[in-house]
């Protein structure tokens, strides 16, 4: 890859701070359904809850490409943690690039230094893929602010969010606004048992005449969809992607180590030609979807729109091949891949995640075969 | 002006399929063009015409046409003072 010194060594010092402080607990991160607050914490004393907070508010200002190669350092030792950042850098994406002057100075070092931890808070019990027809309703009040009604689904870090995105209709349009976790008439529910990303803290939020202020709206009236919400989800996809990259990677990893050393047959399984297929695909593969989300990154450095929709193609690539690599993985593991507490267990079950969050698998494919055909026909 | 119409007009024949558009014609009207299409005009119009979008630009009315961006552009080009 090409990168610059830069990047090398924050890639590097990355790896060895997942390797030592993430990677080794994600198993049991996973069994408790939680992250503990102390790797929140290391998290921010990182300085990685800034990544993409400009400097001037105290942030890192990662440019697109460094910001990538966290996600994959993070998404190789455990999915939850790589959650945390994605939902967190939507949030700071939206008030960085749609919000006031005011919200920026207020939120953003916040936000930065993991005083206040963000959460993305746009699916609904009917509105999935189809986020546009989400039902939670806004109203303006005579003295100034808002109320929001409605319920939200599947808040990634909702148990543990201070501040959330949400969306809600204000004159039956799509509209941003930031909740604080303590607004009057806002509960969180937690959603335990999930698949995957079991340590993400999932929470449901139920709106019930939540106030906020008047200075909560995000961007403008009927842009929540179209802008903030389009936006956040471009870096979360692209999140997510370069998480995908780690747990190929992981995946490729954990199944040669394990290829070279198990013996059946009198040989290492590394030296049986069909388990052979199976690593190279994994490595390929990891190969493949870096270079793709290397291509999205560049483009976003370069303010080239392009990007949006090689982030969709990084995205389903890599998505789709994690699953796979995963279910490999635990092909090659056998019983033991299977059993409790391996990590070859909990890669297929957060790499299922992946191909569901952010565009599903099918919407991608719609979304990039639509693309293909209207350049056709250009 | 001419340069940023026909710039403009080029970009939004990669987005909007099988349509000859008029200057005029508003993009959002009958769903020519998908849910990402205002993302991607907002990076086109920073990147390409060098024109910053802020949060209080994010109106229909400064991206709904080829007409409406042009305008848009001339009108933040004459509140920056030359640099
Ligand atoms: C672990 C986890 C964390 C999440 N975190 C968040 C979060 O932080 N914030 C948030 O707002 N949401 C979050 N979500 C919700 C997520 O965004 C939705 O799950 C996603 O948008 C898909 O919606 P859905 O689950 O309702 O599925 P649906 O939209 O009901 O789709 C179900 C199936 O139908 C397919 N389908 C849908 N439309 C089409 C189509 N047009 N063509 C072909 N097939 C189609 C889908 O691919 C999928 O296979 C999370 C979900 C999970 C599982």
């Amino acid at each position: 890859m090409q990168l610059t010194a830069r990047q090398e060594s924050l890639l590097a010092e990355a790896r060895s701070y997942v390797a030592q402080e993430i990677a080794p607990y994600a198993g049991a991160w996973d069994e408790n359904q939680a992250v503990p607050e102390s790797a929140v914490a290391g998290f921010a004393a990182r300085g990685h809850l800034g990544a993409l907070v400009p400097r001037e508010y105290g942030g890192a200002g990662l440019d697109a490409v460094s910001f990538g190669l966290l996600n994959e350092a993070v998404g190789y030792g455990c999915s939850s943690m790589r959650s945390l950042l994605t939902v967190h850098s939507m949030v700071v994406h939206a008030v960085t690039r749609w919000g006031s002057e005011q919200q920026r100075a207020h939120w953003l070092p916040r936000l930065a230094g993991g005083g206040s931890i963000g959460a993305f808070a746009l699916s609904e019990s009917e509105a999935g893929s189809d986020a546009g027809r989400l039902r939670t309703t806004a109203q303006r009040l005579p003295e100034g602010g808002y109320t929001l009604t409605g319920g939200k689904m599947w808040t990634t870090f909702g148990q543990r969010a201070d501040v959330y995105l949400v969306f809600a209709r204000l004159d039956g349009q799509i509209t941003a606004f930031l909740v604080e976790r303590g607004a009057p008439g806002l509960e969180v529910v937690p959603v335990t048992g999930m698949l995957g990303t079991r340590a993400s803290l999932l929470a449901e939020l139920r709106l019930d005449d939540c106030r906020v202020p008047a200075d909560a709206l995000v961007g403008r009236p009927g842009f929540g969809l179209s802008a903030v919400a389009t936006s956040a989800l471009d870096i979360g996809r692209y999140s997510v992607a370069w998480g995908c990259v780690g747990l190929l990677a992981a995946c490729a990893d954990a199944s040669v180590a394990h290829a070279d050393e198990r013996v059946q047959f009198g040989r290492p399984l590394g030296e049986h030609q069909l388990v052979r297929r199976m690593i190279a695909d994994m490595v390929t593969d990891t190969t493949a979807a870096r270079l793709l989300c290397l291509r999205a990154g560049q483009l976003k450095d370069a303010g080239d729109p392009a990007t949006v929709d090689a982030t969709w193609t990084a995205k389903y690539f890599a998505s789709v091949k994690a699953f796979r690599a995963a279910a490999d993985t635990v092909q090659i593991f056998g019983a033991a891949g299977c059993a409790e507490g391996h990590p070859a267990q909990r890669m297929l079950r957060d790499a299922k995640i992946m191909e569901i969050i952010e565009g599903s698998t099918q919407v991608q494919q719609d979304y990039l075969a639509q693309a293909a055909l209207r350049e056709r026909a250009v | 002006m001419d340069a940023i119409k026909s710039a403009t007009r080029e970009f939004i024949g990669k987005y909007v399929r099988n349509r000859e558009l008029a200057d005029s014609d508003d993009l959002f009207a009958s769903g020519f063009v998908n849910s990402l299409f205002v993302m991607q005009l907002v990076m086109f119009v920073e990147s390409e015409l060098a024109t910053p979008v802020a949060d209080e630009d994010l109106q229909m009315d400064n991206f709904r046409s080829v007409d409406a961006v042009a305008a848009f552009v001339a009108r933040k080009a004459a509140a920056t003072p030359a640099a």
